[in-house]
């Protein structure tokens, strides 16, 4: 589905000034807590009305201020799964469900309970229910109401951690046997990363990249892009040559880059997981008065000019000298260009 | 011992409650939604019957209905009855006065509503009135029944404005309250205290039942 969204939204602390197309069948928008990207959401499923602007969806105009068009959400027929998924709590798991139904033709609903693992719980009134099964019950009750649509606004983040990757592949196997367009709304990149091939990048109230979910990540554009994406590096630069840089905020090192470095170009980041250890010559950075911290799985390497390595580790590896080698790398091409 | 009073007093207090949890439901859900600078002076208007003596509000009633007035002067021409001083008018003075209670219980209970509710319903493709009927009422429901209860007892204490529209006929417009005053006035000390001890054990009886439901609402 192609997803057109072009609206304006004047608060007295903040501005929502959204433009983005995009189709595909998993849209995620990422962006920080607060950046707007909820709101955005909201103005899709009719839920807030946009001050000016247009919302398409394949061909039809859900919203049109300059037409005078607003369709009700109850006629939009977009399925919204709530961040705490705003079951209705007097009624039971049973109840929900067909109050989802009401809209739509009738199914066998005590198929549907028991193929989500709700049957046990189905006299259970929403408050007695676990994490997981409050979400499939809201996923339910959407899904029974035939959505064209289907908005997620971060579904996981009411969950514990172990909870969460369980329930998030859950979620992917639900949706991929359900041919609909899904929207997910996340600040997590590993969440957006993991379920969407198209992506959005939201920063205060604004879109600041988009495009497939691969490209963004490789090749994010900006600054603020960047950081959202999870690059930990980032550094002003001043052009040395078509191809080298030196970087001010890490001791003025010259880096060589593969792309060429255009007028636009102020600054690069370099992914964190992206160094080599123990390989002098092109790039070659050395590791001086370094700190070194520990995770499960990673090494977290503090250079003294500022740079940050992760270094995958194996549980129980003691720490020794050998772990950090005298100097690390970076390929050309896997330092990032971006403009402020 | 005449019951009269007694059966008197709740027929007015449950038909004016019945009138009052409509008009006040439906007058917060409506303000609740205005803008802040009406909603601020609404809120203050209909609040006034709470805090002004019962006698102005039944002075304004009677500058209102009683026969030589505007509205009273009309219903006497065309239905040849008046507004004053039947056992029913009664119900102009209690409901005027217990609005505000009702009104400011379900205003308070319509703004905890999670409005998320709404909102999915509304994705859910549901209407207003299901939405309004089978998930905000339910989801408020001990706020607002309490507010009931807490209006019933209110309207069945009622004397000032009652007394003022409805007047004291004994078997015809005398409620509990007005018939203490009565006997006392006329020195049946006996039996004035008969009915204080009626009124004290009603009052009482409501004032458990809201308690009941406050600590439901507490544990929910």
């Amino acid at each position: 589905m192609s997803v057109d969204v072009n609206v304006k939204k004047k608060y007295s602390d903040f501005e929502l000034d959204v433009s983005f197309s995009v189709t595909g069948s998993r849209i995620g928008i990422l962006g920080a807590s607060g950046c707007g990207k909820t709101l955005t959401l909201r103005a899709i499923a009719g839920l807030m009305h946009p001050d000016e602007g247009m919302i398409r969806l394949n061909e039809r105009v859900v919203f049109d201020s300059s037409q005078k068009i607003n369709i009700k959400p109850q006629k939009r027929n977009i399925g919204y799964l709530f961040q705490e998924y705003a079951l209705f709590p007097n009624m039971t798991v049973k109840g929900n469900i067909e109050a989802g139904m009401l809209g739509s033709s009738s199914k066998d609903i005590d198929e549907l309970l028991k193929k989500y693992g709700l049957w046990d719980v189905i006299d259970h009134r929403p408050d007695s229910l676990s994490g997981g099964q409050k979400q499939r019950c809201a996923l339910l009750r959407m899904l029974v109401s035939d959505p064209q649509l289907i908005l997620l606004d971060e579904p996981f983040s009411a969950m514990d951690a172990h909870l969460r990757e369980k329930m998030r592949l859950e979620l992917i196997s639900i949706l991929d046997g359900y041919d609909r367009t899904v929207i997910l709304v996340s600040h997590d990149r590993d969440e957006i990363y993991q379920m969407c091939d198209h992506l959005v990048l939201m920063d205060n109230g604004k879109v600041i990249a988009r495009g497939a979910t691969e490209d963004v990540f490789k090749n994010p554009g900006t600054v603020a892009a960047a950081r959202l994406t999870g690059c930990k590096n980032i550094s002003a630069i001043v052009k040395m040559g078509d191809h080298n840089v030196r970087a001010l905020a890490w001791n003025n090192i010259e880096l060589e880059t593969a792309d060429v470095i255009t007028e636009d170009i102020t600054h690069i980041g370099i992914r964190a997981h992206d160094f080599i250890p123990q390989k002098t010559g092109k790039n070659a950075i050395r590791c001086q008065k370094t700190t070194v911290s520990r995770l499960p799985f990673e090494w977290y390497v503090t250079l003294d000019n500022g740079l940050w390595w992760k270094y995958p580790r194996q549980l129980g590896e003691p720490y020794s000298d050998s772990v950090v080698p005298p100097y690390i790398s970076i390929e050309p091409d896997k330092i990032i260009l971006l403009s402020d | 011992m005449d019951l009269f009073p007694l059966y008197n007093s709740l027929r007015i207090a449950f038909i004016s409650t019945a009138v009052i949890f409509v008009i006040g439901i439906a007058a917060a859900w409506y303000v609740m939604r205005l803008p802040r600078a009406v909603k601020g002076i609404l809120d203050c208007i209909l609040t006034l019957p709470l805090v002004l003596p019962p006698t102005v509000v039944g002075y304004l009633l009677l500058r209102l209905l009683g026969p030589r007035r505007p509205v009273g002067a009309w219903f006497l021409s065309v239905f040849d009855t008046k507004l004053t001083m039947n056992w029913w008018s009664a119900i102009f003075s209690t409901s005027v006065v217990i609005f505000p209670l009702m009104y400011r219980t379900a205003r308070g209970a319509f703004e905890s509503f999670d409005l998320t509710l709404s909102d999915a319903g509304k994705t859910l493709g549901l209407g207003n009135a299901y939405i309004f009927f089978r998930v905000v009422m339910p989801f408020c429901s001990t706020g607002i029944i309490a507010g009931a209860v807490l209006s019933f007892a209110r309207a069945l204490g009622e004397y000032g404005a009652t007394t003022m529209i409805a007047g004291y006929t004994p078997g015809k417009t005398a409620t509990i309250s007005t018939t203490v005053y009565q006997l006392w006035r006329t020195n049946n000390d006996a039996l004035a205290f008969r009915w204080v001890l009626i009124n004290i054990a009603i009052s009482a009886v409501v004032l458990l039942v809201i308690n009941c439901f406050e600590t439901k609402r507490k544990r929910a």
